[in-house]
């Protein structure tokens, strides 16, 4: 096994983040394994729920995690902001093949995207493709304001965070 | 990367070389504003109006977005702003979230090999 230095973030897989068409936010990413080991860290809630709320953005964790993984399955985040109140964020899986897709509704909003994230091996790596496809071109600029106007905070506490990690 | 609202330059100077145009796009720096407001203000019809509305926004200096019966415009520039700053929280928030997620997944590549080792 090819060993890193403790940095394990790395340079080499970037992470890219574009909107496509009207519709469409689509991000991008290599892992060194293979899908069926991404698709695991996905798929387990006692491993989604290490790094999806990442603790670097802080004030905000993930308070519960109960994840159905299987084609009409559901799911429940709940997300606290330190104090007591919790914001939850719930859907069900359309589709679920594993090691290859997962398919979820994100249904906490009025006009909430349908997320696919797929895994594609690359011979022991895999491309993770994430698609968040609202249904309307206006749902999405909403989420666009929206997440705009809410995330200046979580965003100085990222880069705090980002730039004391980066070295 | 961000492809979105970056039109030929002679549409853009087609839509400035009118004055109510130019009216239309300082009205819209003070807030936004719906179509029949401006017509008001502009005292054009509301098919006037729209006709500049949609050259505007062809060139990229306002957005228009249907709300119930309401369309309101709004200046495009503002609208590439926010949505920069949508895509660059994403990254940020993404980047993090893998970094984690290269960690579990390195611990559990280690687990596995540790598994066929013993």
């Amino acid at each position: 096994m090819a060993r890193q230095a403790s940095s394990a973030g790395g340079a080499q897989n970037r992470t890219s983040v574009e909107r496509k068409g009207d519709r469409e936010l689509v991000v991008t990413r290599t892992f060194n394994a293979p899908p069926s080991t991404v698709y695991g860290a996905w798929s387990q809630p006692e491993l989604f729920q290490r790094w999806w709320m990442p603790k670097s953005v802080s004030g905000v964790s993930l308070v519960s995690c109960d994840m159905d993984v299987r084609t009409g399955g559901k799911y429940r985040l709940e997300f606290s902001a330190g104090g007591s109140d919790t914001i939850a964020f719930y859907g069900k899986y359309l589709e679920v093949v594993p090691d290859e897709r997962i398919v979820w509704t994100n249904d906490e909003g009025e006009e909430g995207a349908v997320t696919t994230v797929t895994f594609e091996d690359l011979g022991g790596k895999t491309l993770l493709k994430f698609h968040e496809v609202y249904p309307s071109k206006e749902a999405l600029e909403e989420a666009l304001q929206g997440s705009a106007a809410a995330l200046p905070e979580q965003l100085e506490q990222l880069d705090e965070l980002l730039s004391s990690a980066g070295e | 990367m961000v492809q979105y609202g970056n039109p030929p330059l002679d549409l853009s100077f087609a839509a400035l070389s009118d004055a109510t145009r130019r009216g239309i796009i300082d009205e819209l720096g003070r807030g936004d504003a719906s179509i029949t407001s401006l017509a008001d203000k502009f005292q054009m019809t509301l098919t006037g109006l729209k006709k500049h509305v949609q050259v505007l926004e062809r060139a990229g200096f306002v957005v228009t977005q249907k709300v119930g019966r309401v369309r309101t415009c709004k200046l495009g520039k503002r609208g590439l702003k926010a949505e920069a700053e949508w895509i660059e929280a994403h990254r940020k928030l993404f980047e993090a979230r893998f970094e984690a997620l290269d960690e579990i997944i390195s611990e559990m590549k280690q687990e596995a090999s540790d598994g066929q080792a013993s």
